[in-house]
């Protein structure tokens, strides 16, 4: 076997992966540019054409403006309540001196091994008409409290939080773990309250952690459309409803296309002025666990 | 300190959110009542029996299966000589690449289905069971390449020198020295690749052909009426296997690394 040079090396392991993601994501991103300017004639048959009808659609309808309005309100729910809701959880997790912190490590992970699709539908067990919530209220004899909460956007964006918090836990906990800890301490002994020893010290350096976790579930919130199907009304739609309904329904491919590329500038520009401040390091931190 | 203690209530509380919805699926599996949800009327294996011959549902595990062992092939394959490269070589655009391995991560799972089947319409093939299998691949990949890069970090390259200098060739090194310690971020990376297509819904409902299943899609095809009791029983089979053999695996490596020294 005649020896490959050192420098080409790395060059033919990497080929089989960066032609793989060639073919199947950067170019199938550029025919759906191509396609969003295609004209829909009837039922999945569509012509080449190169005009502006199905943008001009989408710029005009109000149907459209609505769906955007809506994923962009919703992922910034979804984004605000998670990092409230995880960031203590990540903070108790990398201070804790509990000796089995290994099991509480595991329990962080182990969400991510359970079926989304069941974690989902698992809120109408909670929510439903014959769930747990309306059955304890029954229990405990207030039946006429009985409150008619599945099918709305609440349970949504339950829905949305509950599977997307271990995304915001894990990135907090990387970024607390990486924080020296004598900080925190020194900080005390040069008169800091506690309280001023977190918001000046801590709360500081876990801001990239903070924000690769709101990134994610940003990201991944304002791309779903399973969800809203599974635990929302008629009227909790986001914008990957549109898409869904126009590839998958209406065999529109030429809008679905367009509402397509549509989705992938919206939260593409969220990815891109994140990576302009942050770089993209921490968000490969916290997979690397 | 009563703020630590207040703290660590939060946290249990939010573990508790995590985890009630599942345990209640769990626990709803053993209901024999007819209905999917409460009230808890009697134990009963029924569901299970009904699952069991539910030829719908067998067909679409063993079709989730299939495709998930072949998608960790294909990703981990992928995944681990683009490690290798990243992990032991330095080169000139180092980090251009990473980013560009992990960028699938953020372009949206729907926009990724359209643009692949758009891609696929336009060179006039239908969808397919190779569609789904590509497709998967290329979501478990950077996946795959971030959890194996880490472990291969800690892999130490002095192995690999004694065996070249005591003769041995660069294929026989990489099979007998390399590869044997690269297992376990194989295993780890298969693994994850398995989950994640194992568990994939966004993307395949734009990619299965009509009438193929995935365990998700046929869950999600039968939640149109309601939450049925085999839903729940399915949970249960689904999450034994995509939590046990991950925790089995880890707790049979520890058990084998510790015998071994």
């Amino acid at each position: 076997m005649p020896a490959i040079p050192a420098d080409r090396r790395p060059w033919i392991l990497l080929t089989p992966a960066l032609l793989f993601i060639t073919a199947l994501v950067v170019i199938p991103m550029a025919f759906i540019l191509v396609y969003s300017f295609y004209e829909n004639i009837d039922l999945a048959v569509d012509v080449p054409a190169f005009q502006f009808g199905n943008w001009q659609d989408l710029l005009s309808d109000s149907y459209y403006h609505t769906a955007i309005w809506k994923t962009l309100r919703l992922s910034v729910i979804v984004t605000v309540l998670a990092a409230v809701l995880g960031y203590i959880p990540a903070y108790v997790i990398a201070m804790t001196k509990y000796r089995h912190k290994w099991l509480l490590l595991l329990l962080l992970i182990l969400p991510f091994w359970v079926s989304f699709i069941i974690r989902t539908l698992s809120w109408i067990h909670i929510f439903g008409n014959q769930g747990a919530l309306n059955g304890l209220l029954n229990l405990l004899g207030l039946g006429d409290l009985e409150v008619q909460l599945m099918y709305t956007e609440f349970t949504v964006i339950v829905g949305f939080i509950h599977v997307f918090l271990p995304y915001m836990i894990l990135n907090v906990y990387v970024s607390l773990e990486g924080i020296d800890p004598n900080l925190e301490p020194a900080a005390r002994t040069l008169g800091a309250t506690p309280w001023q020893a977190f918001r000046e010290v801590t709360l500081p350096l876990s801001l990239p952690g903070l924000a690769a976790g709101s990134l994610l579930v940003f990201v991944l919130t304002g791309g779903s459309y399973v969800t809203p199907l599974i635990l929302g009304g008629p009227s909790d739609f986001l914008f990957g409803n549109l898409v869904y309904d126009a590839v998958v329904t209406e065999l529109n491919w030429p809008m679905g296309a367009t509402l397509s590329f549509a989705l992938l500038l919206l939260l593409g520009s969220v990815v891109i002025l994140y990576s302009r401040f942050m770089g993209m390091d921490q968000l490969a931190k916290a997979f690397g666990r | 300190m009563r703020v630590w203690s207040l703290l660590k209530f939060y946290t249990v509380l939010v573990y508790a959110f995590t985890f009630a919805p599942i345990a209640v699926v769990l626990l709803l599996a053993f209901n024999s009542s007819q209905f999917g949800g409460f009230p808890i009327e009697g134990f009963s294996l029924r569901w299970f029996r009904e699952l069991a011959e539910n030829e719908a549902i067998i067909r679409a595990l063993r079709t989730s299966v299939i495709l998930g062992l072949l998608t960790a092939l294909i990703a981990t394959t992928l995944g681990i000589l683009a490690s290798l490269a990243l992990v032991r070589y330095r080169f000139p655009g180092k980090n251009w690449i990473t980013t560009f391995l992990i960028s699938p991560v953020l372009v949206p799972e729907t926009v990724l289905a359209v643009g692949l089947l758009i891609f696929l319409r336009w060179l006039h093939m239908p969808r397919s069971f190779a569609l789904l299998l590509i497709g998967h691949s290329i979501i478990a990949l950077p996946f795959v390449v971030l959890v194996v890069q880490a472990r291969l970090i800690g892999i130490r390259r002095d192995y690999e020198e004694a065996a070249m200098s005591l003769g041995a060739n660069p294929m026989q090194t990489f099979f007998q020295i390399t590869l044997p310690l690269l297992m376990p971020a194989v295993f780890a990376g298969a693994l994850f690749a398995f989950t994640i297509s194992f568990d994939n819904i966004t993307a395949t409902i734009f990619w299965r052909p009509s009438g193929m299943e995935t365990v998700p899609t046929q869950i999600f095809g039968m939640l149109r009426n309601s939450v049925s009791p085999e839903i729940n029983a399915l949970g249960f089979v689904m999450i034994c296997i995509t939590v046990g053999v991950p925790l089995l695996a880890g707790a049979l490596a520890r058990y084998f690394a510790r015998k071994k020294i």
